[in-house]
């Protein structure tokens, strides 16, 4: 109780610089816990995105373009699997995959891309246990015999454009709205809304693939191509990497014109390692701010030691201990640096809001600020630890100072 | 057995030309438990490092101060300490309040190093001086005569068996002088606590029976030894 009487009572008296300085730590904690945070969940986000689907087919280019823009619904589209390709690949069904689904893009409603797919597609767990599950409505109608003009939107889709089931809108053609340019005659009618799913799909409008194939003014020599094939591979892990393997060696090697992508999830591995560097340089910056809050700490309680030198002889007189004011100075130092790591917090959530509107709004992947992370525990912790480790060199003058001479009072 | 035994006690000082100056040279002295003392001493005489050596916050060069029965000069500083909050009081000539705490927050911080803390001892302490209605005010906010007041019950409030007060009027007027030393006097006489004043105001100084010259148990006339 003692020690705490005496450090309220100094942070009190302190209280703009204490303010200062454990506003400092907060920037470089929550920075830190937002930086490992945000790039932990986006990373996995974005690999479970991919969880569905562990190969694609696509024309020639480059794979993680394929990715992005089959699985991430971002870029553009590298070009057309023609339908002879398509239907040579569905041979291989059974042999080297368990199933493939054809996606179709090209159209977009207000910038929300429109793709083509068939009702297989629903079926598809998007992330471990996870299917895309109806909110409200049906799916679209599509079979053998007949396909209608109606649409299965995502969550953010219809939050967004006020979708509604019955709503009626026209496609718009490529990927990007363009204001001036005006809609395809075709209408489409919404029966279905999908529940969230803090993936991609949440920002797409799902039709019938023949739909997109045939819209009013595309080419009806394309009318059967795809825009690539999503391919679930089997289970069993030996026949899997023989199945990639084999697949990669007809397509990447024997064609000129296809491109198989044999592990999504290596690309989007890839793609994060292409800009670790940012996270390391981000993580870089934290640490650089969590180490000058920290001095700030130490220059903070240096300085407070020559007028608060009478104040500990007296407390030496009363019978204070050279170790209790020792501790009280570690401990000052270390309650700074703490306050300074709850302040971290309040800045670690608006960074990682921030991260996630924007993610969510551009890329449909949401993230969860309040989901516990080690670093959450560690960091804070951690700072604690530094700003008592800080408070040793004050602690030590105060605790060599003389008692009789800095009982006379200073003029 | 004296409460305090001094003997053969030695305190010198490096000047600032760096001579050694002898402050204290008391050969002996002795001060039972219960008694009333006060010295006269003007500016210089070595009052405080006397009282402050008796305190432990200074150490002597030679000698050895017995307060109930240990000796304080050759003790390790933690023992020291712990002699300190247990024994004894100080009151200090410029009191030596803590400026950021109220009178209670004082009070108790005294007592947290000594016998630990009681709201209900320090609570009626205060009372006793007259400001139970100031037990949140701090210092700043206080007369100089109630200052010293807080300074008192800050002293007693461990129950010391001796309580040092250095010039403890040294700042009042003489009607607050009077009755700062009667209240000292007096509580110290109800807790059975010895008191030991040093003083150079003779105002104060005639309030007590027995008064001593501090020249005569200090042979030092600010002569250089070495």
């Amino acid at each position: 109780m003692t020690f705490w009487i005496i450090i309220r009572n100094s942070l009190r008296q302190h209280a703009l610089s204490t303010g200062i300085t454990a506003v400092s730590i907060g920037l470089g904690c929550g920075l830190l816990m937002a930086v490992w945070v945000v790039n932990f969940q986006t990373q996995r986000a974005f690999k479970n995105v991919t969880g569905g689907f562990d190969s694609i087919l696509g024309p020639r280019g480059s794979q993680l373009q394929l990715v992005l823009n089959s699985l991430f619904h971002i870029d553009s589209s590298p070009g057309l699997v023609n339908s002879q390709d398509y239907r040579e690949f569905q041979k291989y069904k059974g042999r080297y995959y368990k199933s493939a689904i054809p996606i179709a893009v090209g159209d977009n409603y207000y910038g929300y891309r429109i793709v083509g797919t068939n009702l297989d597609f629903f079926s598809v767990e998007h992330s471990p246990g996870r299917r895309y599950d109806l909110a409200v409505g049906e799916l679209f109608i599509q079979n053998e015999k007949q396909w209608n003009k109606e649409a299965v939107i995502g969550y953010t889709v219809a939050k967004k454009l006020g979708l509604q089931i019955n709503s009626i809108f026209q496609p718009y053609h490529g990927l990007t709205f363009n204001p001036n340019q005006k809609p395809h005659k075709d209408k489409y009618t919404v029966t279905g809304i999908l529940k969230p799913t803090g993936t991609p799909a949440d920002r797409v409008i799902w039709i019938p693939i023949e739909g997109l194939q045939q819209m009013d003014g595309h080419d009806v020599k394309n009318a059967e191509d795809v825009s690539a094939v999503l391919v679930q591979m089997s289970d069993d892990t030996t026949a899997r990497g023989f199945a990639m393997n084999s697949l990669s060696g007809i397509y990447n090697k024997g064609t000129d014109h296809l491109t198989f992508v044999k592990s999504t999830e290596d690309v989007v591995t890839r793609l994060f390692e292409q800009f670790g560097w940012a996270e390391k340089v981000l993580r870089w910056v934290a640490y650089l701010v969590a180490f000058v809050a920290a001095g700030g700490v130490l220059a903070s309680i240096y300085n407070s030691m020559n007028e608060r030198r009478r104040e500990f002889a007296i407390l030496r007189a009363l019978g204070a201990t050279r170790s209790t004011i020792f501790s009280v100075i570690v401990l000052e130092s270390a309650t700074i640096a703490s306050m300074g790591a709850v302040f971290g917090f309040g800045v670690y959530a608006v960074i990682v809001a921030a991260a996630e509107s924007t993610l969510s709004d551009k890329l449909g992947v949401t993230l969860n600020p309040f989901e516990p992370h080690i670093v959450m525990f560690i960091v804070p912790l951690s700072l604690a630890a530094l700003g008592a480790v800080v408070g040793i060199a004050p602690a030590i003058k105060a605790y060599g100072a003389d008692v009789a001479e800095n009982l006379i009072p200073q003029s | 057995m004296p409460l305090l035994e001094i003997t053969k006690l030695i305190k010198n000082y490096r000047s600032p030309e760096g001579e050694l100056q002898r402050v204290l040279d008391v050969p002996e002295f002795i001060l039972e438990s219960g008694r009333q003392l006060a010295l006269r001493g003007g500016s210089g005489t070595g009052k405080t490092t006397f009282l402050n050596c008796i305190a432990g916050i200074s150490r002597p060069d030679e000698g050895v101060i017995r307060l109930d029965g240990q000796d304080m000069a050759h003790a390790g500083e933690s023992v020291r300490d712990d002699l300190r909050s247990k024994n004894l009081g100080y009151i200090f000539q410029t009191f030596n309040l803590l400026q950021g705490y109220t009178c209670l927050e004082n009070i108790l911080l005294g007592m947290s190093f000594g016998r630990g803390i009681s709201l209900k001892i320090a609570t009626e302490l205060l009372d006793r001086m007259g400001l139970i209605d100031r037990l949140n005010h701090r210092p700043f906010q206080l007369s100089v005569g109630q200052q010293q007041r807080v300074a008192v019950a800050r002293a007693l409030a461990n129950r010391p068996k001796l309580v040092l007060a250095d010039e403890p009027t040294g700042n009042l007027d003489p009607k607050n002088s009077s009755e700062a030393v009667h209240l000292i006097r007096e509580v110290c006489e109800e807790n059975n606590a010895a008191l030991l004043l040093v003083s150079h105001d003779q105002l104060t100084l005639d309030q007590f029976d027995d008064c001593q010259d501090l020249s005569v148990i200090n042979r030092v006339n600010g002569e250089v030894v070495g």
